[in-house]
């Protein structure tokens, strides 16, 4: 196999990670929703724990992200 | 400028002229090449966004609160929003004792919420490359020094307010002592990764954003020269961009919002390291 091709696949699959970030985040957010319906008045307090949750949620797709530019960058 | 009067030539143009590759924006470019013994310190395109950004925030701020008003006018009650969202967050995260960081938090909010958001201004075409619209928050550099400056108050204010006591921001108390030493690894294995973590998670978003921006920029143009029927379809496109803006437009404030609340979290921990 020619090495830009393995480079681009290799690109390709560094990225999937990105795939299961997106799978998390829509259980966060949708719990928290599911939740904040149940008992609304509660919902305000745990906002922060939701976002907190999402930023390290996202970093671990961002993580697969930044591979991928770096296999395309060199 | 005199346009080709052929469609092809016309297409040809501008497929030269604007279609370029999606990680151009993002080059730096010395603006007053300046060399300081063996340091590199060029004014650059970078550091004019940044003296932009902190321009626009000092100025609004100062126009804002110039004629402080009891009852506030449009900019004072946005003004007055700002530090009262600001505020609230680090009263809530760190505690009373906190509000002596909020000139910290409040200065790092703002930075990095007009970065973002000066950063998808469009560029004028007519002018030089360097002047281009510019993203401060889309280089690891600027993202990293930020997150390494966050983490470097938590742990010099640790040391000073608690002390030998700082090691229990790394070991919850009530631990059973045989998974201690276990846990003080995880936890300064985890410390250190936030800066880290702080640096990338800011600029991978603003990075990814903009390269989606170009790409789907990089679309119509390539549809416009592809022909009558296909030109219709570059409509797609343009909606695509107007949605992705205004994404990123989201984007960047729940940056700045999350960047600012781990921050406070962090300072929170060191707050309270000596509490339990």
């Amino acid at each position: 196999m020619e090495a830009d091709a393995a480079k681009l696949i290799g690109a390709g699959i560094a990225s999937l990670p990105l795939a299961g970030a997106g799978i998390g985040l829509g259980i966060i957010f949708g719990n928290f929703l599911a939740g904040a319906f149940r008992n609304p008045s509660a919902a305000a307090a745990n906002r922060t724990t939701m976002f907190i949750a999402f930023a390290l949620t996202e970093f671990t797709g961002l993580l697969g992200f930044v591979i991928a530019l770096i296999i395309l960058g060199n | 400028m005199t346009l080709p009067s052929d469609a092809a030539a016309l297409a040809g143009a501008l497929l030269q002229r604007f279609v370029a590759d999606p990680m151009e924006q993002f080059v730096i470019q010395p603006l007053i090449p300046l060399s300081l013994g063996p340091f590199d310190v060029s004014l650059t395109n970078s550091t004019l966004w940044m003296l932009i950004t902190v321009a626009v925030g000092y100025s609004f701020f100062f126009a804002a609160t110039r004629a402080n008003a009891l009852i506030p006018g449009r900019m004072q009650s946005v003004a007055e929003l700002a530090y009262e969202f600001v505020a609230e967050m680090v009263r809530d995260s760190v505690g009373p004792n906190g509000m002596k960081f909020f000139p910290y938090v409040f200065t790092l909010f703002i930075f990095i919420l007009l970065s973002n958001w000066l950063g998808l201004l469009p560029s004028l075409t007519f002018l030089p490359h360097e002047l281009h619209t510019f993203t401060t928050t889309s280089h690891i550099a600027v993202t990293l020094a930020l997150g390494l400056l966050t983490i470097s108050i938590v742990l010099g204010y640790s040391l000073v307010k608690n002390g030998a006591k700082t090691y229990k921001m790394f070991l919850p108390s009530g631990l059973p002592v045989a998974i201690a030493p276990l846990l003080l690894v995880i936890e300064i294995i985890s410390f250190i990764s936030r800066p880290i973590s702080l640096g990338i998670r800011l600029f991978a978003n603003m990075t990814a954003g903009h390269v989606i921006l170009k790409v789907f920029a990089g679309f119509i143009v390539t549809l416009l020269g592809a022909g009558a029927t296909l030109k219709a379809v570059s409509i797609i496109p343009f909606l695509g961009i107007l949605a992705v803006t205004l994404l990123e437009i989201l984007v960047g404030f729940l940056q700045a919002y999350i960047f600012a609340i781990l921050t406070c979290i962090y300072l929170g921990d060191a707050e309270h390291a000596a509490d339990h």
